[in-house]
C-alpha cells in the first residue's frame, strides 16, 4: 500500500487539515487559547527553522515549504495547556525544532519526534504551568491576557481528567465513585479520531500503527481493571482521556521516527499503546503520550532490524 | 621551555580531558548542576591530578611494568582519602552534596590516562605541570557547565558559595534573573548531556575557524 501523496509537503498539509476537527472541539470546549497557541508556536517554527537553516547554510525556502516545522508547532501547541503563558510555547517549539530536529541534521535524520521531544522538555523543565489547564471557555481578551500578561491564570484553570482521577485514586478513592467521563475531552478525542480517519482514507498514513497503538491501551488497560477494577482506570475512558487519540493518529504515525516495516508498526504501535497505559498508571506525570513515544523512538532502529520483510525469492 | 608551554596548551586546550579525551565524564555530568560545585569537585581533581603524576613520575624506575596499574591506583586513592578527609573537616557541606563523588575521583579515568600516558615516561617536574594543566582545564570546562546549568537553570551564579568560601561567599551569590522560574531540566541531567554536547561544538568550531585562518 503506497501513499498517494509522493511529497513530504502534500502529507504534512494533509495532516494539518485533518487536526482541525480536533482543534475545533477544543476551541468549541476551551475557548480562544489553543488559537493563541497554535499561532505563536507557528510563528516560532518558522522563525527558529529560518535561523538555523541560515546558519546551516541551507536553502530556506524548500526545508520551510515541507510543513514539517509547521506540523511540529501545530502538534506542540495542541498538546501544552492552551493557557501557558506565551513563552512557554516559544522555548517548546524552540527546543523541538533546534534540538529535536536540526541538531541532528534535519528532518528525516532526527531519530526522536520533535514535538514529543518539545513536550517532554516542558513539562520536565515546567511543571506548574504544564499542569494549569483551562477549566472553561475562555473568550479573545481573557486568553489574550492570561498568554501575554501572565496574570495569574487560576481564577480559570483546572486539572484534566485524567490527572484529577490519578489523584484521587492516590487518595485511596475507588473507580465506581469517582467522575470518569469528561464530555469536554471526549469530544476532542472524537474530533482527533475523525481526522485521524480521513488521513487513513487519503492513505496518508498506515492502518498498522494506529489500530496496534488502541489495541496496545485497550488490551493492556482491560488487563489491569480486570485484576482489579477498582483501582484502575476501564478502557473505555483511557481511549477518550488525554491525548489518546491525538497520539495514535497524529503523533505515533510520524513517518520519520515510528517503525517502517508493516510488522514492525503493529509491534512499534501496541508497545506503544502499553507503555503510555503503564506511565499513565504508575507514572508521577498526568500524561504518558511523550514519555512512551520518546522510549519507542529509541527502540525503532531494532524493531525495524528485526522485521525487514523477505526479500522476493529467497 | 617549549616543552613547557606544550604541555600547557595541550592541557587548556588541544587534549583537554574533558572535552577532547571525553574522559571523567561521571562527575563532570554528575556534580555541574552549579558553579560551587565545580570548583569545589575542579579544585579536588586538580589536586589529586597533581599530587599523582608528580609522585608516580618521580617513583616511576621503580614500580615494575606489571604491576603498575595497581600501583597507580593505590596511590591516587591515598590522594583521594587524602582530599576526602580534608573536605569533611573544612568544607563539611560541600562534602555531603558532592558526596559519592569525591571518593569516586579514584576511578576518574582522566587522573589514571595521566599517570599512564605522561608521569610514567616523564619528569617529575613536566609531570608536575602536566597534572596542574589538565586539572585546571578540566575544572574549567566544569566550572563553565556549571555557569550555564546555573544559570537556565535556577537563573542565579555563585548560589551557595559559602560552602565554599564561608562568610565572604554569601556576598558572592547572584541573582542574574529576578522573577524567573527555572529550567529545571538544565539542572537535571539531560541539561548536563546537552551543555557538554554544546560547550564541545562550541570548541571544535573554533578550531574549525582556527585552522582555516593558517591555511
Amino acid at each position: 500500500m503506497a501513499t498517494k501523496f509522493d511529497s513530504t509537503s502534500q502529507m504534512m498539509r494533509q495532516a494539518i487539515y485533518a487536526l482541525a476537527l480536533g482543534i475545533g472541539a477544543a476551541y468549541i470546549f476551551f475557548g480562544w487559547g489553543i488559537v493563541l497557541q497554535i499561532v505563536l508556536a507557528v510563528i516560532t517554527a518558522i522563525t527558529v527553522e529560518s535561523v538555523f537553516l541560515k546558519i546551516r547554510k541551507m536553502p530556506i525556502t524548500s526545508a520551510i515549504g515541507d510543513g514539517s516545522a509547521v506540523l511540529t508547532a501545530v502538534l506542540l501547541a495542541i498538546s501544552i495547556p492552551s493557557i501557558a503563558p506565551w513563552w512557554v510555547a516559544v522555548v517548546g517549539v524552540s527546543f523541538a525544532i533546534i534540538f529535536g530536529k536540526q541538531l541532528y541534521g534535519g528532518l528525516g535524520n532526527n531519530p526522536f519526534n520533535p514535538a514529543m521531544l518539545g513536550y517532554a522538555f516542558l513539562l520536565i523543565s515546567y511543571p506548574l504551568q504544564m499542569t494549569t489547564w483551562a477549566g472553561d471557555f475562555i473568550s479573545f481578551a481573557q486568553a489574550l491576557d492570561v498568554v501575554f500578561n501572565l496574570s495569574p491564570a487560576d481564577a480559570l484553570s483546572g486539572a484534566t481528567r485524567l490527572d484529577e482521577v490519578k489523584t484521587q485514586l492516590s487518595l485511596g478513592g475507588v473507580i465506581s465513585e469517582l467522575t470518569l467521563h469528561s464530555t469536554a475531552q471526549a469530544w476532542v478525542n472524537m474530533g482527533f479520531l475523525l481526522g485521524g480517519l480521513y488521513l487513513l482514507a487519503r492513505r496518508v498514513i498506515f492502518w498498522q500503527i494506529p489500530a496496534a497503538f488502541l489495541s496496545g491501551i485497550v488490551i493492556t488497560a482491560f488487563l489491569l481493571s480486570f485484576g482489579d477494577s477498582e483501582h484502575y482506570l476501564p478502557a473505555q475512558n483511557h481511549l477518550m482521556l488525554g491525548g489518546t487519540m491525538l497520539g495514535a493518529f497524529f503523533i505515533a504515525t510520524d513517518p520519520v521516527t515510528a517503525s517502517t516495516t508493516p510488522k514492525g508498526r503493529l509491534i512499534y504501535g501496541f508497545l506503544l499503546g502499553m507503555l503510555i497505559v503503564i506511565i499513565r498508571t504508575f507514572g508521577n506525570y498526568p500524561d504518558g503520550i511523550a514519555f512512551a513515544v520518546l522510549l519507542m523512538n529509541i527502540t525503532v532502529p531494532l524493531i525495524d532490524y528485526y522485521t525487514q520483510p523477505k526479500v522476493f525469492g529467497k | 621551555m617549549e616543552d613547557y608551554i606544550k604541555i600547557t596548551k595541550n592541557g587548556l586546550w588541544n587534549n583537554n580531558q574533558a572535552l577532547v579525551a571525553l574522559l571523567g565524564l561521571c562527575p563532570l555530568l554528575a556534580v555541574t548542576s552549579n558553579i560551587v560545585n565545580a570548583i569545589g569537585l575542579g579544585l579536588a581533581t586538580t589536586f589529586v591530578l597533581v599530587a599523582s603524576n608528580t609522585t608516580i613520575s618521580i617513583f616511576r624506575h621503580y614500580i615494575r611494568k606489571e604491576i603498575r596499574i595497581p600501583v597507580f591506583v593505590l596511590l591516587i586513592a591515598s590522594f583521594v582519602t587524602i582530599v576526602e578527609l580534608v573536605m569533611q573537616s573544612y568544607f563539611y557541606d560541600l562534602y555531603l552534596i558532592l558526596g559519592i563523588f569525591v571518593p569516586l575521583i579514584v576511578t576518574n579515568c582522566a587522573i589514571l590516562g595521566r599517570a599512564e600516558a605522561f608521569a610514567s615516561k616523564n619528569s617529575w617536574d613536566k609531570s608536575l605541570l602536566d597534572g596542574l594543566m589538565m586539572g585546571v582545564g578540566f575544572s574549567i570546562v566544569l566550572v563553565i557547565l556549571g555557569a550555564m546549568r546555573e544559570l537556565i537553570g535556577s537563573g542565579t551564579l555563585f548560589d551557595q558559595s559559602a560552602l565554599l568560601l564561608g562568610d565572604l561567599g554569601s556576598t558572592l551569590s547572584v541573582t542574574v534573573f529576578t522573577d524567573y522560574q527555572g529550567t529545571l531540566m538544565a539542572v537535571l541531567p539531560p541539561g548536563a548531556f546537552i551543555g557538554l554536547g554544546l560547550i564541545v561544538a562550541i570548541k571544535n568550531l573554533i578550531d574549525q575557524k582556527l585552522s582555516q585562518k593558517s591555511v
